[in-house]
């Protein structure tokens, strides 16, 4: 890089410039924008030259239009807006000369994208460039399709790439490779179109064409299940013999780096070898040798041969692999690990994340080195390591590895206790085998990163404190200890305060000694001076200080003694302004001084909350950022899994549903006929309470809410049929194309008599007079006992809106009662389910049930409709569960 | 899959931004001025890697000069590095000791190296060579 690092300053002369083809003008406004002192200055000229071209382009001016375009573009990167120039360039792509189209491609691309409505009238220009007799303005257009086309341009324009792949211009065909990949991101159903093609195109010599024909048959194998089987069975020798002829191949000048021949076609075969060997033993058999010769022969000294070895290493771990050839991939990652170059080392990271899969003991044995990397001072290195200790975890290490991160919490950086409280607490709250130790973790982490600990994390903390009975003494005196030398870790002194408001008298009289306490001497009025403290820090937010105000009232109770001072303490605040405070304030000494009787029994410790339903309430509260998150690792389902032997709850379909979601079908709809209690599904109907909507009967929704607020809701039996909507917040992946909404509805209700369905049916068939399109039904599901019958309406207008009507009909000669039918879909798409005409499915399909869908597919002509079913119901009251996937829908939907 | 190519000097000035995902213009301008901002202050020693939202940008300082492209968590780190290095040498050879300035003066032209260098996110040439010649065609062009 000798050469480059000659790059002068920025201020340097620039005599040596060469001259513009496209005149002095864009030279000198670039001139003088850099000469502006201030950036004032640079507004002012860029205002100027911006009104010029307004004005240019209201005269329609021929001859400047291209120069206008290119100083248009020079503006846009310096961050002004250039919306007005967006039709400048459609008229440029328009002219017929190559340096016209240039700029004007150019411009579509920076100014433009996918989204504009503007872009889909370039696409008859883009059409007729495509079928030029001039190969550098199908190149021109070749690439602008591969850069901003939408789905619609993608379907326009797939028949004019797919025959310039067949062009015999090695540049024109090159570019229609990498155009037809976007096409096929944009719209996978055209993937068949090109696989026979890209086959085709693995035949050639030239290292562009390969390397894009690699890259699109990856695209394709992601995009349809087709393609990748077509390609195993047509590719696998090509590819095979493209990396023995690229590694074997001598010096070849126009394609080295650093002695290896053509790096990057190295890497996309081994990548494309790895999706096609994954799976598929043949398949992996064939690529053994050549994978084998790799791993030995690349010499790891520099960086390209690096990259070689590590994807041929993910490659091998990927794939159904030999002994052999494994043991030489975890030889290499161990070579890796010990290397200096701090991004050798971080690939190595990434590479044991894989291996762990393959060999956890081979990962397990360099433990202490990922450690040591969780303490480096390269963020990046840091992030990596610790996603790797979290998997690393297991019963019998959990302790000495909590003990490492906690310890190294009181050293690691501000912006880097956040990942690592996170992890610390769900390791904690994953593998904690007694309370007591779960208590501790706890308490030194609030201690030492008390600000950084989320909410949730020390809700449940809270939740646990309040179920351990002989546990509630220990924390309450450790709180209290702890909050004496750490008073700004915020939740440290929530949970704190709440424990002493709640357990104030197991902290003075040190109830429940646990043998190796040792007791402590707190007299009544230094608990309230603690709470007093952290009411009046400035540092304590409002929350913290309701929190205050509501331990205090109940230590009133407790502390019969001294209520008079803590009536005083409380009633500083009656002038507080914030209306929180005050309203705490004055109600609360109006208690203490008003109502002595019913004090003690107003003020009684709270009920002891339940751990079942917390835990699934928070578990659907992080359901949304979890589907919406990258595919960490890290984060799995197994989260979910209840901390200190908590018995997992009798009824789990909901939580199973959940389980069901996390790959790939965030969107779930429930809907139930049964009349049986079903706290969870209650539950979470309760969180909704933000968002509550009603269908079907008037509903008691917000009781269930005010239920829900005291914690006692699953201990009342609700009695009228509820339906709410939950949505948690929508998370928009920042840089995909994707939004993911999550939804979760539930609907119960009362076995419904025959006239509500019709009520219901009715809609969907009056609307038919006015052109309901219909489609022929299909069998949904067929077991041995269970038939289910799909009946479609189609709405025009609104193609991807389709009413479903499901009948489920008994195949037995036993009656099913309690019949539940659940769905679940692709985030895609959006699902309402209707409540079911019964929930007695009559023996011998003596009549049947029948149930509506509403589904909505928002990928509509790209994607199509998929729906998970799941049936339970009773035979002679005994559970029967069947579930199946529905993905023989008529085409179209 | 690249996301985005930056090419921006040290005090956050964007010379090149190329996006193949569609992004608003004050996204943009936001994503320019974070990548700038993770990239500038790491030590040379540190990795040439840092994650960012939910992907990862691959970086190389060449004097005053950061490339930056962002890619997909699972893509190779070291192939980019590696790609990025290619992209530079082709600058160099095509702008013979290129500087700054030929950057800012020429950008257009370094948009149409981009666009044979990489098309849809994808790698399209592996040879300087062949890039060099193309340009050389598409300039007469002119």
């Amino acid at each position: 890089m000798d050469t480059v690092e000659k790059i002068v300053e920025e201020f340097a002369s620039d005599i040596a410039m060469s001259p513009f083809s496209s005149g002095t003008r864009l030279r000198d406004m670039i001139r003088a924008i850099r000469a502006c002192k201030t950036a004032a200055e640079e507004r002012a000229v860029v205002r100027r030259e911006c009104a010029e071209i307004r004005a240019a382009i209201s005269e329609n001016e021929q001859e400047l239009r291209h120069r206008n375009m290119a100083k248009l573009m020079f503006i846009h990167m310096l961050g002004y807006p250039t919306h007005f120039g967006q039709m400048e360039c459609l008229k440029l792509i328009a002219a017929t000369g190559y340096p016209e189209k240039r700029i004007g491609y150019l411009g579509l691309m920076l100014l433009l994208d996918e989204r504009q409505e503007v872009l889909m009238l370039v696409t008859n220009s883009l059409k007729q460039d495509l079928n030029h007799s001039n190969q550098f303005i199908v190149g021109l257009a070749l690439c602008a399709l591969g850069n901003i086309c939408s789905a619609e341009m993608a379907r326009d324009l797939s028949p004019e790439v797919e025959r310039l792949m067949r062009s015999r211009e090695v540049n024109t065909k090159k570019k229609a490779a990498l155009c037809s990949i976007r096409i096929v991101r944009k719209v996978p159903d055209l993937a068949e179109n090109f696989m026979g093609l890209a086959s085709l195109l693995l035949k050639e010599k030239h290292h562009g064409i390969l390397i894009s024909a690699v890259q699109l048959c990856t695209e394709l194998c992601k995009a349809s299940k087709d393609a990748l089987e077509y390609l195993r069975k047509n590719c696998i020798e090509g590819l095979v013999r493209i990396l023995r002829d690229v590694s074997n191949s001598s010096y070849a000048p126009e394609y080295d780096v650093a002695g290896i021949s053509d790096p990057f076609l190295h890497i996309r075969v081994l990548k494309l070898m790895r999706i096609l060997g994954q799976g598929d033993a043949d398949c992996s058999e064939y690529m053994n040798d050549i994978l084998a010769q790799v791993a030995t022969k690349t010499e790891s000294n520099k960086n390209a041969a690096n990259a070689i070895l590590y994807e041929c290493v993910q490659t091998i771990m990927g794939i159904e692999a030999t002994s052999g050839l494994c043991v030489l991939a975890i030889n290499i990652l161990g070579r890796f690990l010990s290397n200096r170059d701090n991004n050798i080392r971080y690939v190595a990271l990434n590479m044991l994340m894989r291996a762990i899969n393959v060999d956890t003991q081979a990962v397990q044995r360099h433990r202490t080195t990922i450690l040591e990397c969780v303490k480096d001072a390269d963020a990046s290195i840091r992030k990596r390591a610790l996603e790797l200790v979290f998997l690393l975890v297991n019963d019998t290490n959990v302790k000495p590895l909590t003990k490492e991160l906690v310890d190294y919490l009181d050293l690691a950086d501000p912006d880097f206790k956040e990942d690592l409280t996170a992890k610390i607490c769900s390791i904690v709250e994953k593998f904690s085998q007694d309370k007591l130790w779960y208590l501790d973790q706890m308490f030194k982490v609030l201690s030492l990163a008390g600000n950084h600990v989320k909410d949730d994390v020390w809700h449940a903390l809270v939740v646990v404190i309040s179920n351990a009975s002989e546990l509630q003494g220990y924390s309450v005196r450790s709180l209290y200890m702890a909050l004496q030398a750490f008073v700004d870790q915020g939740s440290l002194v929530r949970v704190a305060v709440w424990c002493i408001g709640e357990y104030g008298e197991m902290l003075v009289n040190n109830i429940g000694m646990l043998q190796l306490e040792e007791p402590i001497t707190v007299t009544e009025s230094d608990a309230v001076d603690a709470v007093q403290l952290t009411l009046n820090r400035y540092s304590a937010d409002v929350t913290t200080r309701a929190m205050c105000l509501v331990a205090l009232l109940k230590l009133s109770s407790r502390f019969p003694s001294i209520s008079e001072r803590i009536k005083q303490i409380v009633s500083q605040n009656k002038e507080n302004i914030v209306l929180e405070l005050q309203q705490r304030s004055i109600e609360f000494s109006s208690i203490i001084q008003r109502h002595q009787s019913i004090r003690p029994s107003l003020l009684e410790r709270m009920p002891v909350l339940d751990e079942a339903s917390y835990l699934v309430k928070r578990a659907s509260t992080t359901q949304g950022t979890l589907a919406a998150d990258k595919p960490a690792p890290a984060v799995t389902p197994g989260g979910l899994k209840l901390p200190n032997g908590v018995a997992k709850p009798a009824t789990s379909p909901l939580a199973d549903l959940l389980d069901l979601s996390s790959d790939d079908v965030p969107a779930i709809a429930t809907a139930s006929t049964t009349t049986a209690p079903n706290d969870f599904l209650q539950d979470l109907l309760g969180i909704g309470g933000v968002n509550s909507s009603t269908a079907g009967a008037p509903s008691s929704s917000s009781t269930d809410i005010l239920i829900d607020l005291l914690s006692i809701g699953s201990s009342t039996s609700q009695n009228g049929p509820p339906a709410a909507d939950f949505s948690p917040p929508q998370a928009t992946d920042l840089l995909g194309s994707l939004s993911s909404s999550t939804s979760i509805s539930g609907i119960k209700s009362a076995p419904a008599v025959p006239q509500d369905m019709d009520l219901l049916d009715g809609l969907p068939s009056n609307t038919s007079i006015s052109g309901v399109d219909n489609h022929s039904s299909i069998m949904a599901f067929q077991s041995a006992t269970l038939k289910i019958n799909f009946d479609f309406k189609r709405h025009p207008g609104k193609p991807q809106e389709t009413t479903i009507h499901a009948t489920f009909t008994n195949l037995t000669s036993t009656s099913y009662t309690d019949f539940v039918f659940q769905a679940a879909v692709p985030k895609f798409i959006q699902l309402r389910l209707d409540p079911a005409s019964g929930n007695v499915v009559p023996a011998s399909g003596n009549g049947s049930v029948t149930q509506g869908l509403s589904v909505t597919n928002n990928q509509h002509g790209q994607k199509p409709l998929a729906i998970r079913i799941r049936m339970s119901y009773k035979v002679n009251g005994e559970d029967r569960l069947e579930q199946g996937q529905v993905s023989n829908f008529p085409p179209g939907l | 899959m690249i996301r985005f190519i930056l090419l921006q000097n040290r005090q956050g000035k964007t010379r090149l931004a190329k996006y193949y995902v569609p992004l608003e213009d004050s996204e943009k301008h936001k994503v320019e001025y974070e990548v700038h901002r993770l990239v500038v202050n790491r030590d040379p020693k540190f990795t040439n890697f840092v994650e960012f939202r939910t992907h990862k940008v691959i970086y190389r300082r060449y004097a005053g000069l950061f490339f930056s492209m962002c890619v997909d968590i699972t893509d190779n780190e070291l192939a980019y590095l590696e790609c990025i290095h290619l992209f530079v040498e082709i600058l160099d050879h095509f702008f013979s000791n290129v500087c700054e300035l030929d950057l800012v003066f020429n950008f257009h032209k370094v948009y149409l190296i981009l666009d044979e260098f990489i098309l849809a996110g994808e790698l399209q040439e592996t040879s300087k060579r062949a890039i060099i010649e193309r340009m050389g065609e598409l300039e007469k062009l002119e």
